[in-house]
């Protein structure tokens, strides 16, 4: 049992080694591996613009997907763990609507800060990720409230793609009003990009991000009570009430600072907890959490390489790519879902 | 009510059960239930639908407040206890559905270490040889690395009742863990209950609506209906006392003590059976479902002298007799016979 569950580790860590470099080598502009090396080494190559394009972009652009891509995997593994169903994921339960909808509200309302609303001098990027935790949150508690009333799985989700599309018509009349650079600046930011973290904001989605997944490391035990159901749970003494605010600080923080910095990315963390225990074999946390952030990372590093447009400058939108290879894991888990042990 | 030598592991004083409702007012589902449960003992909970079984189960699991009376868990009041010390205490087996079909059986027996277990429930050596235990006394050790989703509803219920040992408690109390089972494996997770009852000096509570079962195996049953004391006692005691005739005798259905079965209430012509015990018996069991009751052999009715199973003399009142060789026939001739003669 523990032999078998050492080899997704080691494959996952030298793909997630392999993409990341790819990711540094690979783009429109060509630069050799070694003198890719050499740079992030920090050696003087005397070509300014290939150190530019590796320091200023491409690092700070791997690193963010690296990240951004554990947190959704691990925002959407909690999720289908609290609610109990394995096709729970923040795009589908409307958290990530939540979050785009404080996003929407600072870009095209405020104007990019919050001092219409407050004294304290917080702006730009604070700004936008206070309001869209503000956002995921409210919509995360909504969930948990009506999670109390619908026990059936699939009218939960219905739910969730309702409140979802509540918030979508809010972002369309914010739309309506704002002025057309702010809507072309929001559209653009809506079509998902991981290069939108700056080296001198990377810091601050390294803070926020990391301290998620740290949490999430925390609820390993509660989590995996939780897989026999929160009456079992409490019986084994663990508090339900916390755990299950532990999980929404999570996956709410999680799940905003993502949104907030490389817009709303669907389908990796509703498929990537799949794909982690397919590869793993289990739905124990003592591993699937760790398995889910790895594939997360490698998933969203693919993302990232397969943006690029072969032989020309043209980017895709992250959002083009990820339901490429999301979908086509949620058809074949819920085709296959009688022989996967994890939905019985 | 019983003698016990024994000091009970539970013991309820006027307790009152049920839900708080809006604005104050509250549903109480029974109240006035003073209980006793023993160590040593399978105690079986017998009750009609709304009964409030569940009701009374989830109370005693501390997953709902009283809302009046005491409870007293070995001795000390329940309200007293922490949740990790009522953890220690109290494990339940339910019919909550799980989401457990993706770790092992050996991964959901330690989950019953995680009161003892530290923040990120690694186990230790004493761990690792309590579940071995609890595997081997429930009786799913060599299902120990198959995973839950591969077990048949027996070998899960074996499973989950592995989790409630692992946890060391000195109660464990079962909602209907034979309901969804198959008839061996409701036989089958009776006597583990029973088994761990005496070995493990366990006090076991458990919801069933098995009549058969919780009548031979049960040590104690507690009758449960709305609006007046729960009965308790031995089924035995209970049968002859007649407990059992006025809990279960509903309108169309009566309890009948001479075989501890409920039947329905039927027109009961007699019929007299006598020769061999089981074809009598089975005999019998076949007259009964077609609406005649067997009775001691006397003149001017229908008699039945089974001499084997294939050699049925069956007398009509005019003491005109037939000689039958099956069960089918036997009933076919008393039907058409009987109501010639009636």
């Amino acid at each position: 049992m523990y032999k078998r569950t050492a080899l997704p580790y080691i494959f996952l860590s030298i793909l997630l080694i392999l993409l990341f470099m790819g990711g540094l080598v690979y783009g429109a502009v060509s630069i050799p591996a070694g003198s890719v090396i050499d740079i992030l080494l920090g050696k003087d190559i005397g070509r300014p613009a290939w150190q530019n394009i590796i320091l200023q972009s491409r690092f700070p652009q791997a690193v963010t997907a690296l990240l951004a891509g554990a947190s959704l995997a691990t925002s959407g593994l909690l999720l289908q763990t609290l609610f109990r169903n394995p096709l729970a994921g923040p795009s589908i339960l409307g958290i990530s609507d939540g979050a785009n909808l404080g996003v929407a509200a600072i870009m095209l309302y405020f104007g990019g800060t919050l001092s219409m609303v407050t004294e304290l001098p917080i702006t730009g990027y604070l700004a936008v990720i206070i309001v869209a935790f503000a956002g995921a949150s409210c919509i995360l508690g909504l969930i948990i409230f009506f999670s109390a009333k619908v026990k059936n799985n699939v009218m939960l989700l219905i739910i969730g793609i309702m409140i979802g599309y509540l918030a979508s018509s809010l972002i369309s009349v914010l739309n309506y009003y704002a002025s057309t650079d702010k809507v072309h600046a929001f559209v653009m930011w809506g079509l998902g990009n991981f290069s939108g973290v700056s080296l001198q904001q990377l810091p601050y989605f390294l803070l926020f991000t990391l301290g998620g997944l740290l949490l999430a490391i925390l609820l390993i035990k509660p989590l995996n009570a939780l897989l026999l159901g929160e009456m079992y749970a409490a019986n084994l003494g663990i508090k339900v009430k916390r755990t299950r605010i532990g999980i929404l600080l999570c996956t709410g923080l999680l799940t905003a600072t993502t949104t907030a910095f490389c817009g709303p990315i669907s389908f990796i963390g509703l498929a990537v907890p799949h794909i982690a225990r397919l590869m793993l074999g289990s739905s124990n946390h003592k591993m699937l959490v760790p398995i889910t952030m790895l594939s997360g990372s490698c998933i969203a590093l693919l993302c990232n390489i397969l943006m690029v447009m072969p032989g020309t400058n043209n980017i895709l939108p992250l959002n083009a790519v990820t339901p490429m290879l999301g979908a086509p894991v949620i058809i074949y888990v819920i085709v296959n879902r009688k022989n996967i042990q994890y939905f019985d | 009510m019983k003698m016990h030598t024994k000091t009970p592991v539970i013991e309820t004083g006027r307790l009152s059960i049920g839900y708080p409702l809006k604005g104050g007012k509250r549903k109480v589902v029974h109240d006035d239930l003073n209980l006793q449960l023993f160590p040593g003992e399978v105690t079986c909970l017998l009750g009609l639908n709304g009964a409030g079984k569940s009701t009374l189960l989830r109370t005693l699991c501390g997953f709902q407040p009283p809302l009046n009376g005491t409870i007293s868990l070995l001795g000390k009041p329940l309200s007293s206890y922490s949740q990790s010390n009522f953890s220690l205490t109290v494990g339940v087996v339910l019919t909550e559905k799980t989401n457990a079909g993706g770790i092992t059986v050996y991964e959901l027996v330690s989950l019953g270490r995680h009161p003892y277990t530290g923040f990120f429930g690694q186990l230790k050596k004493h761990d690792r040889e309590i579940i071995e235990q609890s595997l081997a006394a429930a009786g799913i050790a060599h299902k120990a690395h198959n995973y839950v989703s591969e077990l048949s509803d027996g070998e899960r219920q074996k499973a989950v009742i592995a989790k409630a040992l692992a946890q060391q408690c000195p109660i464990i109390l079962l909602d209907e863990p034979t309901a969804f089972l198959d008839v061996t494996s409701r036989i089958e997770t009776m006597v583990l209950l029973h088994r761990l009852a005496v070995e493990q000096q366990k006090a076991i509570l458990l919801s069933t609506h098995d009549l058969d079962l919780a009548i031979q195996m049960g040590d104690c049953l507690w009758l449960q209906e709305k609006g007046r004391p729960m009965a308790c006692g031995t089924p035995e005691d209970l049968i002859l006392s007649g407990a059992f005739e006025s809990f279960f005798g509903k309108e169309g259905i009566v309890f009948d003590p001479s075989t501890g079965k409920l039947n329905t209430e039927a027109p009961v012509d007699p019929i007299g059976i006598e020769g061999d015990f089981l074809v009598s018996y089975w005999v019998g069991n076949a007259l009964m479902r077609n609406g005649y009751r067997p009775s001691p052999v006397k003149e001017g009715q229908m008699n039945v002298n089974c001499l084997a199973p294939n050699r049925l003399h069956l007398t009509l009142p005019g003491g005109e007799k037939r000689e039958l060789t099956g069960v089918a026939a036997l009933v076919e001739a008393v039907r058409s016979d009987g109501a010639l003669s009636r």
